[in-house]
């Protein structure tokens, strides 16, 4: 009996400190969120700006046969960026992306394209990585604070293998030594609310140029320094690096929100099962001290009774 | 006199953004200065650039620009920066450290953050 109190309340301990932990991870998840979305905020006036010039570059340039912009004929290979997270504690979010991921591997090889794999945080290496599944590039240690230059070297890695094209035999890198690829697609966690993340899939290259929503009117001529050609060559690499670091932003909060979940849940829960944990080491607490009582009434009035008892 | 609006954007942030009289800003194909009124223009920005803009309060804003568009339109001035600081922000006691770095790129980042500011190399 006095066994059971005392493992009981080992255990209300254990549960309590654990609640500790997980109250502590949600708090930091929640203050990360708004941090998180503020980065968004603040990344949005050069992504709106950056879409106008293209729209205006695409319009004014003479011929659109950039790589980045035109479909190949039989795609061989298609890369997949996967964006997951450094850590766990948050939910499904790692194995929703991962899901995600091999859903639209699945898709690629059925249309005839073999997935390479690029992958962004720890939780997507180990995946893979326990998997044996080989992983063409790597990105590790920023999933919830990423900064641009993450997405600029993921980025160049990808563009690099995009433009190097899938025109090698076989698996073996070609004669340009770089296995290339023919489209590229990334997964991400889209974040739609506090409570809802969503994993998506997209494709970034070839890519479709989202025209700004100007309609009618007079064009106005540019002028480009130096020729149109020039710059949407040096600007298209950039329009991805810009989608890359929208998709880490989005994720970063995605993961973020994920975890303020997952943890208030787990705080939640720890809070229940003290509670219920109390209530039986109350109980036996009880039952103890009734059976002492009951005990020492039973010894008692065994010696009063033997001692009198003709009333 | 007349005026213009300008954004000064970095991918991370907006850095600047108000009225100006008049940009200076550094393309490939050499110095160019923007009055309002200008025509239409796109260009690509030198890597290690300095922009100026002469802002209608008398004041001039200096930012290290590094890689990046320059975007004129009817309405305004947009530069696009990968990455750029504003002036006031730059640590001068690291971009001179920065002068002597083993990438060239960096060499070339600390020298348009030293002009911003205003020292010399």
């Amino acid at each position: 009996m006095a066994a059971q109190i005392r493992e009981l309340r080992v255990r209300i301990r254990s549960v309590q400190s654990t609640k500790k932990i997980t109250k502590a991870q949600e708090l930091i998840a929640t203050s990360r969120i708004a941090k998180a979305q503020a980065q968004v905020a603040a990344s949005q006036p050069y992504a709106q700006e950056i879409t106008n010039v293209l729209s205006e570059l695409a319009d004014a340039a003479s011929n659109l046969d950039h790589p980045l912009l035109v479909e190949r004929k039989e795609p061989k290979r298609a890369a997949v960026l996967v964006v997951t997270a450094d850590r766990g504690l948050c939910g499904g979010y790692n194995a929703n992306a991962l899901r995600a991921a091999e859903e639209l591997q699945a898709l690629l090889r059925s249309e005839g394209k073999e997935p390479v794999l690029y992958v962004i945080g720890r939780r997507g290496v180990n995946y893979y990585k326990f998997r044996n599944r080989p992983i063409a590039g790597q990105w590790t240690g920023f999933s919830e604070r990423p900064h641009y230059t993450d997405a600029v070297n993921a980025g160049e890695a990808l563009v690099q293998a995009f433009l190097a094209g899938a025109d090698d035999n076989g698996d073996a890198p070609g004669p340009d030594g770089v296995l290339g690829v023919d489209e590229l697609h990334v997964v991400y966690t889209q974040f739609e609310s506090m409570l809802t993340q969503k994993a998506v899939a997209k494709r970034i290259a070839p890519m479709e140029v989202e025209y700004s929503s100007e309609t009618g009117g007079l064009r106005s001529s540019y002028e480009f320094e130096p020729s149109a050609e020039k710059l949407l060559e040096a600007l298209l690499p950039k329009y991805i690096n810009t989608r890359l670091f929208a998709a880490l932003l989005d994720s970063a909060a995605s993961e973020s929100a994920a975890r303020r979940t997952a943890m208030k849940a787990a705080t939640d829960n720890a809070d229940e099962l003290v509670r219920t944990l109390s209530r039986q080491a109350n109980q036996a607490r009880q039952a103890q001290i009734t059976q002492e009582i009951s005990e020492i009434v039973g010894g008692a009035s065994a010696l009063t009774g033997g001692a009198g008892s003709d009333e | 006199m007349a005026e213009m609006s300008v954004q000064l954007v970095a991918v991370e942030r907006r850095l600047w953004s108000g009225t100006a009289n008049m940009v200076v800003a550094k393309t490939t194909e050499g110095e160019i200065g923007i009055l309002p009124g200008h025509e239409p223009t796109l260009g690509a920005l030198v890597e290690g650039g300095v922009v100026k803009i002469h802002t209608t309060d008398g004041e001039i804003v200096c930012a290290a620009v590094h890689g990046g568009f320059l975007s004129i339109t009817a309405d305004g001035v947009s530069v696009l920066a990968e990455s750029a600081e504003l002036a006031h922000e730059i640590d001068v006691e690291q971009a001179r450290a920065d002068l002597t770095h083993a990438d060239e790129v960096e060499r070339a980042r600390a020298l348009a953050r030293l002009r911003a500011t205003g020292h010399s190399a």
